[in-house]
């Protein structure tokens, strides 16, 4: 079947299987050159094998909960949005979550997300407590930080590539409430920002939208929203008597034909100035239910589309703190010069990052999406230039078209990891269209 | 929050495990029935976590109809409601070949679930309340050459359950015939369904759980699927044989 990541580019003609027991996913390994599916919310080719894509979505069970630790053990291809579902309403809510809940926990685990609480809590692999995974000889290991470490590490990052993930046990975080209460500081610089982010290192959720569609002063002035979970004491009355219940959302679509003044850059601009200017003409704080602090997109299904039927890509770096603020302003600077804006750009503060092969690193991050076209390509590639320049790495769960010899080049790990699957026999039985691409 | 215990036949299923779960959201108890039972117990430890319900697991076999009085006298207790999701699609051209195939299928659809329902409607009767609930199939409405073995089982599976309901109706026991058409399920995965006539198994649950409620007596899943099947029986049948459906 026709098969691609959110981004919809690239599209490979893939052989999927969905498996229903352990028996089958290891019939599946066999076959060689296996890759795990969640719910393909990687943008690019993470998730796709063109003969052997196996699709876990039978696998979706939780199967157990410890609500003293707050530990859930499940199965991968359990939804994020099925976690929080369950355990909000009993005062847990994910310890690290992604810009979307439609993502799995292998997924996620593959992937080690990061959210807006990386500068504090370190990406998802912080709370994994052990993780069970088919290896090449479909074999099931239970890995942890006592227990097989070196599979456990690489694991957590490893795109999928060292085995199929079972099932794993990840750590909640308590919470009183389903608020978030939300503080916004306008920056009119991009220094602003950063200075917003340094200053406010406490805060336990941040993140900027940055404007890279205006010129002059304009470009890469930012809204810096920081997030504290709210607790009963910040509560209103009406919202103090049921303090987890959800207001429900409008949903919006997006119409499968957007007209294309919509991506048009005089229009992407008005839009841009009209976003700074409500963000920093509204209130400073309020509460904000965490379905809308976090997931603001979930509420537009299918918003991919936007960018129309060839797709579009997102280009993620993060560069080292010492380089951060000269590598953005050269970043935004390529951004801008191209003409090529996005309506989403957002940049934020990441920590510390343990991790083998996963992407964070302590400095800044820098996601933004293009609609895909020769032009864009092209830019990306100049983009991956200055960060490279600049000490930084890309972010393979938003990655379609790097080329491996940039990978190599911007991340000294990618050699060991290489040489880890080819010791271990991983390089024969589990490779994605991604990781062929990448020589991984 | 309900304490009632629900009895989900051959809950395997994808409609069987999806009517586990919308049940337990409302707070039954389940019964959950099924070949090899022990192997459900993901799925049983899944709807405690999710909905914190209380499972227990049944082994059970359709075709062992003689075990069938003892299985309903061996649960702890009699359940209020019971549904059947007990099936086999087959392959018609294997049941074309070959007899034993065939008789598969009707034993399958038709004397498994028919035998356990009898058990459970008599003593349901004895008690005076209850609901049983059958799932059958628009295939039982008219046969086409394509699965006709499996549609006649799902007619006589439907005509059966059609005279429980009149039978019971006396004694307080209320009968449901659910009629889905296609449903995206295990059974249907490698055929390629046209998406408006296709449900998902949580609207077939969704349906069922509405059913026992409303005591609705029959119920398609796609509404458009009445007008499909009343079109489907209007057709003369000397122009209908040599239709290709």
């Amino acid at each position: 079947m026709q098969l691609a990541g959110w981004g919809r580019f690239p599209v490979h003609d893939a052989h999927v299987t969905a498996p229903r027991s352990e028996a089958e996913i290891v019939s599946c390994i066999q076959q060689g050159q296996a890759i795990a599916r969640g719910n393909g919310r990687a943008y690019g080719d993470s998730a796709i094998s063109v003969t052997n894509t196996i699709h876990m979505r039978h696998f979706n069970r939780m199967l157990g909960f410890d609500d003293t630790t707050g530990t859930l053990i499940a199965e991968a291809g359990v939804l994020l949005a099925d976690i929080i579902s369950v355990f909000l309403g009993r005062g847990w809510f994910p310890a690290v979550t992604p810009g979307t809940k439609f993502v799995t926990l292998g997924g996620m685990i593959a992937a080690d997300v990061h959210g807006k609480n990386h500068h504090r809590d370190g990406g998802l692999g912080n709370f994994v407590d052990w993780i069970d995974i088919m290896d090449g000889h479909g074999k099931p290991q239970r890995c942890s930080r006592q227990e097989n470490p070196d599979l456990f590490a690489w694991t957590i990052g490893g795109m999928g590539l060292t085995g199929v993930i079972l099932r794993a046990a990840i750590r909640l975080r308590r919470v009183e409430t389903a608020w978030i209460s939300q503080t916004v500081i306008p920056a009119p610089t991009l220094d602003a920002a950063m200075d917003a982010f340094e200053t406010n290192s406490d805060a336990t959720y941040s993140v900027a939208w940055i404007d890279c569609v205006n010129t002059g002063n304009k470009l890469g002035r930012s809204l810096v929203y920081l997030g504290e979970h709210a607790t009963l004491a910040d509560l209103g009355a009406s919202q103090k008597a049921r303090p987890y219940a959800t207001p429900t959302r409008r949903r919006l679509t997006v119409a499968s034909r957007v007209p294309h003044w919509f991506l048009n850059r005089l229009f992407m601009r008005r839009f841009n100035d009209f976003l700074y200017w409500q963000g920093s003409h509204s209130t400073m704080q309020k509460l904000v239910d965490w379905d809308s602090y976090f997931y603001p997109l979930d509420s537009i299904p299918g918003w991919n589309r936007i960018y129309g039927s060839k797709g579009f890509a997102q280009f993620q770096c993060v560069l080292p703190l010492a380089q951060s603020r000269t590598g953005l302003r050269a970043l935004l600077d390529a951004i801008s010069d191209s003409g090529m804006g996005s309506f989403l750009a957002v940049v934020k503060r990441l920590g510390d990052q343990p991790g083998r092969f996963s992407f964070p690193m302590s400095g800044y991050t820098l996601a933004i999406d293009f609609p895909l076209n020769a032009r864009s390509l092209r830019l990306m590639e100049t983009l991956d230039r200055i960060t490279i320049t600049h000490g930084g790495r890309f972010y393979l769960a938003k990655d379609s078209r790097m080329s491996s010899e940039t990978l190599a080049e911007s991340d000294e790990r990618t050699q060991r990891f290489v040489a880890m699957r080819e010791k271990a026999g991983m390089r024969q039985q589990f490779q994605s269209a991604q990781s062929q691409r990448l020589a991984l | 929050m309900n304490k009632q215990a629900i009895l989900i036949l051959g809950a395997r299923s994808d409609i069987g495990m999806a009517v586990a779960h919308r049940f337990a959201s409302q707070g039954y108890r389940l019964q959950l029935a099924a070949r090899d039972a022990a192997s459900l117990e993901a799925d049983k430890s899944d709807i405690e976590v999710r909905h914190g319900a209380s499972v227990t697991l049944h082994e059970f076999d359709a075709l062992a109809t003689q075990t069938h009085a003892a299985f309903v006298d061996g649960l702890e207790e009699l359940p209020s409601i019971a549904v059947c999701a007990v099936g086999l699609l087959g392959d018609q051209a294997a049941s074309e070949r070959d007899v034993n195939s065939a008789i598969k299928v009707m034993r399958s659809n038709y004397e498994g679930p028919a035998s356990i329902l009898a058990e459970l409607a008599n003593r349901f009767a004895e008690r005076g309340s209850g609901t049983l609930v059958g799932i059958s199939s628009v295939a039982g409405l008219r046969g086409r050459a394509t699965n006709y073995v499996y549609g006649s089982a799902k007619a006589a599976l439907t005509t059966f359950l059609s005279g429980l309901r009149n039978r019971l109706a006396r004694h307080g026991v209320h009968v449901v015939t659910v009629l889905p058409g296609f449903v995206a399920t295990r059974m249907t995965e490698h055929m390629d369904l046209p998406a408006l006539l296709t449900a998902k198994p949580q609207e077939v649950a969704e349906a069922i759980h509405r059913a026992t409620e409303k005591k609705h007596n029959i119920i398609y899943i796609r509404p458009v699927w009445r007008v499909v099947m009343f079109v489907i029986r209007l057709i003369p049948e000397s122009i209908f044989k040599k239709m290709r459906l």
